[in-house]
């Protein structure tokens, strides 16, 4: 009991092992609750549904139709990882950018200009898309720090802003009869990202590229950067307690305009990645802003605020997304899936109180166990002090 | 030009309830970033109800429950924000943002699976309710008259007395100055705050039927209700968190929304030949240089966003 429990409890105290359990909870509580929702709309088809959700990819019989749609999440997970990179580097510097979902749709917009307009290879393609989202992330950036407007409303309004500027820009490489652009595989093929044999992988989905991978290393990355720098230390000093940080000597307004221009640039890199696939053309009467960016919300605290561990929560939020587009259309819409990624976000709300909690009980338990202890060795001392005597 | 004057009295309608939330819950302590999610959940709950309200009933009764409904359903759902701010000690910017989202995907599906259930083929997430709606316009000649303006404009009244003459109002901005101070002369905060978080929810439900209900006669949900949750906020911060500034603020913003609307009726804006979308960016274009101005002498209440802790010096 002893030697075991106590190194039990060691790993129940272990920060990163308490992250797991509640992300884990959280995807439990959060499937449970969609599991309600679909037994309330109807009671029929919710185990299947439910079923069909989780399972997504695996829904196709055939290995090789489901290695191709495993693929196809995978396209769309890396640029989801790209987009909850962007908020997670953003929120370690104190700041909630929202508006990765803009500055995605401004990296969509460039990229697609680049690739579509001016005839680019998809490496300069790939490396607009990044600058055109730097400079919207920055914008709010600079606004925060020389104006200090609430970086999450200045965001929202770019979003919005960058929507329609988007759309004007992009009705220039628009087919004629369509709302849609002109697909890069017909107009400039050199805009692909090339797959490099990836595609083959994956049952010759031509979608795959090394943008999956990229995504994955710019994650290790984002994860060296705060962790292992100088410079990420700056920027989180920065965003713990700015009047600190100006008083050490770090330039404070620069930290932040640089931290949204850093974010700013991975949602462009996701939107690049996800676009140059030509695996989606832009649809130029959209009215409302891609959900990509608010998904990298849940994806980055679903992760626990850590960039290896938002590779696997992107994943999972992409992996029930996509699988939401296979519940029984007769009876449950696709949007199923973003009520369980909206309330899963809701309960990573409660993950400080979670770990709080948990670490209540554990002290509580081991006063006891220390008291409890303290008893025997008593008892003990007691019970040896009267052999000593009788010796 | 009178229909220049309508829109913007019915946008401004819009932002004066839904600021005027956001500046209840702000005055406790609890920033609302999900009155955008609020605003649709209203819209749901008032929109649900004139579709299923038999028809024939008279103007005022309609009226009334359908606010009723609104509020209620907004009331609500901002619990999901009071517990897990108040309770919980949650990231505020976090929990609204999950509201966000979670007010349209939860619209979405529960108004698809209504429409389903009433015929198959029927996917769409739009509710109609062309007949109810009247009960709500008076045509004055060929101004349309809503009853939201007023209502508005009487609201925007009480919640100035409510803040600045009672002594609940007072209280609640204590809480959201000086928790620790407040709750030293017997105030309860937590219940204070739930107050704030539940007001801003009422006014963000109506505020959402407004918007719905402003010029269309039915709503496609899945378009939710377009940013205007955090233009009403850029409102509350322009206005600098009074309600006599909000009014003045909403009507300027409004203008701006309206014109994108109705802007085809001027001769001379048409002349400049800009782009429609143009238009429908400006009310954000207006509000990002207003915060611009507005934001380096913020009047913000100095406790808002922090969770109070009883135990915390």
């Amino acid at each position: 009991m002893n030697k075991n429990s106590g190194k039990k409890e060691s790993l129940w105290r272990n920060n990163g092992f308490q992250t797991i359990v509640a992300s884990l909870l959280c995807i439990v509580i959060g499937l449970l609750v969609g599991y309600i929702v679909l037994l309330i709309i109807n009671p029929g088809g919710a185990g299947k549904a439910i079923l069909a959700i989780i399972k997504n990819f695996l829904y196709y019989p055939s290995a090789a139709a489901a290695m191709k749609y495993f693929g196809t999440t995978l396209v769309k997970a890396s640029a989801l990882l790209m987009c909850s990179l962007s908020v997670l580097f953003a929120y370690k510097v104190g700041l909630f950018n929202i508006g990765a979902a803009g500055q995605y749709v401004v990296g969509a917009g460039a990229c697609l200009y680049f690739g579509l307009y001016l005839g680019m290879p998809w490496y300069v393609c790939l490396l607009a898309a990044v600058l055109f989202a730097a400079v919207a992330g920055g914008i709010s950036g600079a606004l925060k720090a020389y104006f200090n407007v609430n970086e999450v409303i200045s965001c929202i309004m770019l979003n919005w802003i960058g929507l329609y500027c988007v759309n004007m820009l992009l009705s220039i490489v628009k087919e004629q009869s369509t709302p849609y652009t002109k697909s890069l595989s017909s107009t400039n093929k050199s805009a692909l990202i090339p797959n490099l044999g990836l595609d083959k992988l994956f049952s010759k989905n031509e979608f795959v590229t090394i943008g999956v991978p990229l995504a994955v290393i710019m994650a290790v990355i984002v994860w060296v950067v705060l962790e292992k720098t100088k410079f990420g230390y700056e920027l989180k000093a920065t965003g713990m307690n700015k009047q600190a940080a100006k008083y050490c000597g770090m330039r404070e307004k620069r930290n932040i305009i640089l931290t949204m221009m850093i974010a700013g640039g991975l949602a462009g890199f996701g939107a690049g990645i996800f676009y140059l696939t030509g695996i989606e053309q832009w649809m130029v009467q959209q009215t409302s802003v891609p959900a990509m960016g608010f998904n990298g919300i849940a994806a980055a605290f679903l992760g626990g605020l850590n960039p290896i561990g938002t590779v696997f929560s992107s994943y999972f939020i992409q992996h029930i997304t996509s699988g939401g587009t296979y519940v029984d259309k007769t009876m449950y819409c696709t949007q199923i899936s973003d009520l369980i990624s909206a309330f899963i976000i809701y309960l990573c709300g409660f993950v400080l109180f979670f770990k709080i909690w948990l670490n209540r009980i554990l002290d509580k338990r081991e006063e006891k166990r220390a008291a409890d202890g303290q008893e025997t060795a008593k008892k003990q001392k007691a019970a040896k002090g009267q052999k000593g005597g009788r010796a | 030009m009178l229909l220049l004057i309508q829109y913007t009295l019915i946008f401004a309608s819009v932002l004066v309830l839904v600021a005027l939330g956001g500046c209840f819950s702000e005055h406790s302590g609890v920033i609302n970033i999900g009155l955008e999610g609020i605003m649709v959940m209203g819209a749901l709950g008032g929109a649900l109800m004139m579709k299923y309200l038999p028809a024939g009933m008279a103007a005022p009764v309609v009226i009334l429950a359908v606010i009723l409904a609104s509020v209620l359903v907004g009331m609500i759902f901002s619990l999901l924000l009071g517990v897990a701010a108040i309770q919980f000690k949650a990231d505020q910017t976090l929990v609204g943002t999950a509201l966000n989202l979670l007010g349209p995907a939860a619209a979405v599906v529960l108004v698809r699976a209504i429409n389903t259930a009433e015929s198959v083929d029927n996917v769409s997430s739009t509710v109609a309710y062309g007949q109810a709606k009247k009960s709500f316009i008076v045509n004055m000649g060929r101004f349309e008259f809503n009853w939201f303006m007023l209502i508005a404009l009487l609201l925007l009244v009480a919640a100035y007395i409510v803040l600045y003459k009672t002594k609940f109002g007072l209280r609640l901005c204590a809480c959201g100055e000086h928790p620790q101070a407040a709750d030293s002369v017997g105030i309860n905060v937590y219940k204070m705050r739930y107050a704030g978080v539940l007001i801003s929810g009422g006014l963000g439900g109506l505020g959402g039927l407004v918007y719905i209900t402003a010029g269309v006669s039915e709503w496609k949900f899945e378009n939710g209700v377009a940013g205007f949750g955090f233009l009403a906020l850029a409102v509350m911060i322009f206005g600098q968190w009074k309600p006599v500034n909000i009014g003045l603020a909403a009507l300027l913003f409004g203008l701006f929304r309206a014109l994108s609307n109705v802007y085809t009726g001027f001769d001379a804006l048409v002349a400049l030949k800009l782009p429609s979308t143009v238009y429908n960016m400006l009310p954000y274009i207006i509000s990002l240089v207003v915060l611009v101005f507005v934001s380096k002498k913020s009047r913000a209440p100095k406790a808002e966003g922090i969770p109070y802790d009883k135990g915390q010096r």
